[in-house]
């Protein structure tokens, strides 16, 4: 049991250092879904499954695996940009960057008191990695894609860190985390969409253009 | 010690050549071609000792001592290499770092001279072969330090000694990652795809081949023997990770890692038959990824090994 929520946390982590090295859009949506099909799969080979736990892991496989990525690739498409071109920070550097924010992470950790219960001892520096990666992700990059997805790997950090901490997260909350999430990442596709309208291409940089 | 622990570096000297081979027939199988005899680059091998040698007078001694040397390096490296339960002949804890410093030793001759050649080009080469060493170095490094932390062991005899199937339960995914990233150091040390093409003479692309062009007969044969042997050097260390999931004892350990190089060769000519070479800007990237992997594998490591 315990090796399955290991190998998925460690994919988690895999995927995370593969954002941040990558520089084609349409390769980052697909393994921004991957990593949340992953997620979704922590609640599912972590013991216990419940017709509780299999709705929302299902939720969120159906939402972070199939839903997001479809919009985000329309965006992509009408958009037509296929790569980062000049992000903030480097993809070298962003990733030696990734390496730092692990080592803290585990860092962190070993700061903290451990967990009560026997989760698996990888998940919370995951979840700190994660929740740092996705922000470094939303500041580094310029393109709004990017930053969805920066987003998107937040959110997954969060949901593994309350995956491992409290484990029984009631459904309420959770589903309306998942509705906030995808409110967000529709109105972000919608925004995606205005700024290529306006700008011709989806650097969100240019938004301080229209400062008066 | 017995007989049993030089067998493997002895083997070396005898069949590393005939790796290049098998990974050329894999490429031929997935090109639909023939292909190359297997045996092919002990023919070449033997072809280029009879010839002479002709030196630019551009050159100097670094030029003319490069060829041996490197060979010296690796022969020696070789003897440091164990065979699971077998140590190495030379065999002293921090031989690890020795091991890493041999190659580089190696490295810097060939670098040398091939600026010793005055030529602009081959400085070209030599600049690119030492900016992506430098970025495998902490991949190779890291993913040993991993290892050695797991079987509290600095020696490559200790450390691959140590590693069980028991570790295997234990910290299999860590072992996979540092897998992993050996795999990709292997691949950037010994000039495959997707680093480098060992095949191009396309002078805006090649890496180690451009360091090489002046060199003829004996030299060159010194240096492509090296290179195989290079081959066999790093492909061990690959191959000695998985060898305890095998579950063999004793002597069939050593027919086992022999046959591991044989999957070793092919794997790669599997990777250069199914990848394109990376444009020279992602390499860079794709080596910082091995060394994060080897980060990752150590945080592990630290977590879970006893």
């Amino acid at each position: 049991m315990s090796a399955w929520t290991d190998i998925i946390l460690v994919s988690l982590i895999l995927t995370t250092f593969w954002l941040l090295g990558s520089s084609r859009l349409a390769s980052c949506i697909r393994i921004c879904a991957i990593q949340g099909v992953a997620t979704g799969l922590l609640g599912v080979v972590g013991g216990g499954i419940t017709i509780r736990v299999a709705a929302i892991s299902l939720a969120i496989i159906v939402l972070k695996g199939l839903t997001f990525p479809w919009l985000l690739s329309r965006a992509l498409r009408e958009s037509n940009t296929s790569h980062e071109v000049q992000p903030f920070v480097g993809y070298v550097a962003s990733l030696l960057i990734g390496v730092l924010v692990l080592a803290f992470s585990f860092w962190a950790d070993s700061r903290l008191p451990s967990l009560a219960h026997g989760a698996s001892r990888l998940v919370v520096p995951v979840a700190f990695a994660l929740l740092i990666a996705g922000l470094f992700l939303i500041v580094a990059r310029k393109t709004a894609v990017n930053q969805v997805i920066g987003y998107l790997v937040m959110e997954n950090g969060i949901y593994t860190f309350g995956f491992g901490v409290v484990r029984e997260i009631p459904a309420l909350v959770e589903l309306g985390v998942l509705m906030d999430v995808f409110v967000a990442v529709f109105v972000m596709g919608i925004a995606i969409y205005r700024i290529n309208r306006t700008f011709d291409h989806i650097d969100s940089d240019q938004l301080t253009l229209l400062k008066g | 010690m017995s007989l049993w622990n030089f067998s493997y570096a002895v083997l070396g000297l005898l069949l590393a050549p005939l790796l290049p081979g098998i990974t050329n027939r894999t490429k031929a199988v997935f090109a639909g071609r023939q292909g190359p005899p297997l045996l092919q680059a002990y023919w070449d091998l033997a072809k280029l000792l009879r010839k002479g040698t002709v030196y630019s007078r551009t050159t100097s001694w670094v030029f003319r001592l490069a060829p041996p040397g490197g060979l010296a390096c690796v022969v020696a490296a070789l003897w440091l290499v164990p065979v699971g339960n077998f140590a190495a002949p030379l065999a002293f804890p921090g031989d690890l770092i020795l091991l890493a410093y041999l190659l580089g030793l190696m490295r810097f001759m060939t670098v040398c001279a091939a600026l010793d050649t005055g030529s602009s080009f081959e400085g070209m080469g030599a600049s690119r072969e030492v900016q992506f060493s430098a970025l495998a170095e902490p991949a190779l490094i890291l993913g040993l330090a991993a290892l050695a932390y797991a079987t509290g062991s600095f020696s490559l005899s200790g450390i691959f000694g140590g590693v069980t199937r028991p570790d295997w339960l234990q910290v299999g995914p860590a072992l996979v990652l540092v897998a992993a990233a050996l795999l990709i150091v292997f691949l950037a040390e010994n000039c495959r795809i997707p680093v480098d093409d060992p095949n191009t003479h396309l002078e805006l692309t090649m890496i180690h081949e451009v360091m090489i062009l002046d060199y003829g007969g004996p030299d060159l044969a010194f240096i492509l023997y090296g290179a195989t042997l290079k081959l066999w050097l790093l492909g061990a260390l690959l191959a000695n990770i998985f060898l305890p999931l095998t579950g063999f004892a004793g002597p069939a350990q050593i027919a086992c890692l022999v046959a591991g190089m044989v999957v070793v060769a092919v794997l790669t000519g599997v990777i250069e038959s199914v990848m394109a070479r990376l444009s020279l800007l992602k390499v860079p990237q794709l080596l910082v990824g091995a060394a994060a992997l080897s980060v990752l594998g150590f945080v592990l490591m630290l977590r879970f090994a006893p």
